[in-house]
């Protein structure tokens, strides 16, 4: 253990000289903040972006979770129906040995939906009569898992003279189900998209920065420094560019969040739920920053590799 | 120290800078290496330096065949070499200081070592005063001083120097010369390209001279052999 202390001194003088050349390379970027402030704003722009759709897909994923369970079946009466038939049939269908329960839409609660939800209800004042028939929503009792029941079921009530459309709305949301998949997938291949951007532009403003500093790589290598030393201070550049891009993006992802926070707990609510729109989390947060770090680092690395071996003195 | 045998450099192309050449300088030897531009003097400095390799023949630094070593190796080669060149190679985005810091930095000098060699070196050149200026204010001489001291700071066994005083006028070149010979009696080996003929009669140091890359005069006191030729 005699040579102990200068070995743990010279791991010292190491690690001092990594804080020394990452804050260097820190500092490089802090005194060029437009140019630094743009190439991270690219940056965290091609990451806000599927960091958005995901969190969007997976706010959706979770509204809809539950719903083929709770499948539902909308008779649109005929117009002329008036509110006491509807009603007479509403107990009717209640007695039914395959319906849970049956919920009445008057053609006042209708078009008081229709207006807060659909934002034509200026439109609708236009108009003198409510052209809105009376919807009774059927919730069977039966399980989404016997698809032939249901569809004789929609089929039973169809025919009731009373209905003019019986609409099964498992159907939308096995569509909406298809479709989140689909967007799922292409979130895959939009994030890998853009991913290749992030390199890309990672990779070609270090090799700027390579060129910039063409004379100081040259005098670097004639007094000896090894290629991890004239590495080091790019490899730190794609880090932190990395870093700000990723807790940029974060910040655009909150702001986004926010904007949108507002009406749609008020959507939610016209719902009678009580759904909140759900972030990115902590886990996702330091992934997106730990992925910006890693992009970072790649980029400046295939740089580095690429340009640095064309720089020799002469 | 160095050991040139039988070396031939035939650059991309064609052009023959060096032929034949066989040359043995000893450890704490000073020599000037002069002859025409394009003789071949800056040839035989970048062999020295692994900036370039020789077509044929064998190097030996300090004993190591250069040969035997791979591209990643060479940063430690270097590491034992002080280098200057003409136009100085400073940094001008830098203060003298740090400039100067620069090879200890690279080794992986503690922080306060640092500070004391810098300004020890920076005191042997004459430019204590001047550590915390910019390059660009310093003078020709000057800012030469600051490459020699960037040179000398990590004490390397060999200075190489190319032309050195090529832009200076003859006080100062003479001045940067007597640096040098002051370097070499502390037990640097100094090797010295120049065509300075009137100055290196005035420093009295052996002279190799090249002509046309290859070697027409060779003032060393020791042979092939290393034998004495007195």
């Amino acid at each position: 253990m005699r040579n102990s202390p200068k070995r743990s001194s010279r791991l010292r003088a190491y690690f001092s000289h990594h804080l020394r050349i990452s804050l260097a390379s820190l500092g490089r970027l802090y005194s060029q903040p437009v140019a630094t402030l743009m190439t991270t704003a690219v940056i965290a722009i091609a990451l806000a972006l599927p960091v958005g759709l995901y969190i969007g897909l997976a706010n959706i994923a979770q509204v809809s979770t539950g719903w083929d369970g709770s499948t539902q079946i909308s008779l649109f009466l005929h117009t002329h129906v008036t509110e006491s038939e509807a009603k007479k049939l509403q107990s009717k269908l209640e007695k039914h040995k395959d319906i849970k329960k049956v919920e009445l839409i008057d053609k006042e609660k209708g078009l008081q939906q229709f207006k807060e939800i659909s934002g034509f209800g200026d439109a609708l004042r236009y108009l003198d009569t409510n052209p809105l028939p009376i919807v009774l929503v059927v919730h069977p009792r039966i399980l989404s898992n016997q698809p032939d029941r249901t569809t004789k079921l929609v089929k039973d009530l169809g025919n009731n003279k009373l209905v003019e459309i019986a609409q099964l709305d498992v159907q939308w949301v096995k569509r909406l189900y298809t479709f989140i998949e689909i967007a799922n997938r292409s979130i895959w291949v939009i994030s890998s998209m853009l991913a290749i951007a992030v390199l890309l532009v990672i990779g070609n403003t270090i090799r700027l920065d390579i060129q910039n500093r063409r004379e100081e790589i040259e005098v670097s290598k004639l007094i000896g420094a090894s290629d991890a030393f004239i590495r080091r201070p790019f490899l730190y550049t794609g880090f932190w560019y990395g870093i700000i891009g990723g807790v940029l993006a974060w910040v655009i992802t909150l702001l986004s969040l926010s904007m949108m926070e507002n009406p749609i707990h008020k959507l939610a609510l016209l719902y009678h739920s009580d759904f909140r729109l759900t972030g990115l989390g902590t886990d996702n947060t330091l992934l997106l920053i730990l992925i910006s770090c890693a992009l970072g680092l790649t980029g400046s690395w295939i740089a580095v590799s690429r340009h640095l071996k064309d720089i020799e003195p002469s | 120290m160095i050991h040139f045998d039988n070396i031939s450099k035939r650059y991309p192309g064609g052009h023959d800078a060096l032929s034949q050449i066989s040359l043995r300088l000893e450890k704490g030897q000073m020599a000037f290496l002069t002859g025409h531009s394009g003789a071949g003097k800056s040839t035989l400095l970048k062999l020295i330096a692994m900036i370039e390799r020789p077509t044929r023949g064998q190097i030996f630094l300090d004993g190591v065949n250069l040969n035997n070593i791979s591209n990643r190796k060479i940063p430690f080669i270097r590491r034992n070499i002080g280098i200057i060149f003409q136009n100085h190679h400073l940094l001008y985005d830098r203060p003298v200081f740090d400039n100067v810091a620069m090879p200890l930095i690279i080794q992986g000098y503690r922080r306060q070592e640092i500070h004391k060699r810098v300004r020890a070196a920076l005191n042997q050149v004459g430019l204590l005063s001047k550590e915390k200026a910019d390059p660009i204010t310093l003078s020709g001489g000057e800012q030469q001083r600051v490459g020699i001291a960037r040179a000398i700071v990590h004490k390397p066994l060999l200075l190489l120097a190319d032309e050195p005083t090529g832009n200076l006028d003859p006080e100062l070149s003479r001045e940067i010369m007597e640096l040098f010979a002051r370097f070499n009696q502390v037990g640097t080996t100094v090797l010295i390209a120049s065509h300075d003929l009137e100055l290196i009669k005035q420093i009295g140091s052996p002279m190799i001279s090249l002509h046309g890359g290859r070697v027409s005069h060779n003032g060393l006191p020791f042979t092939l052999n290393g034998q004495g030729q007195k």
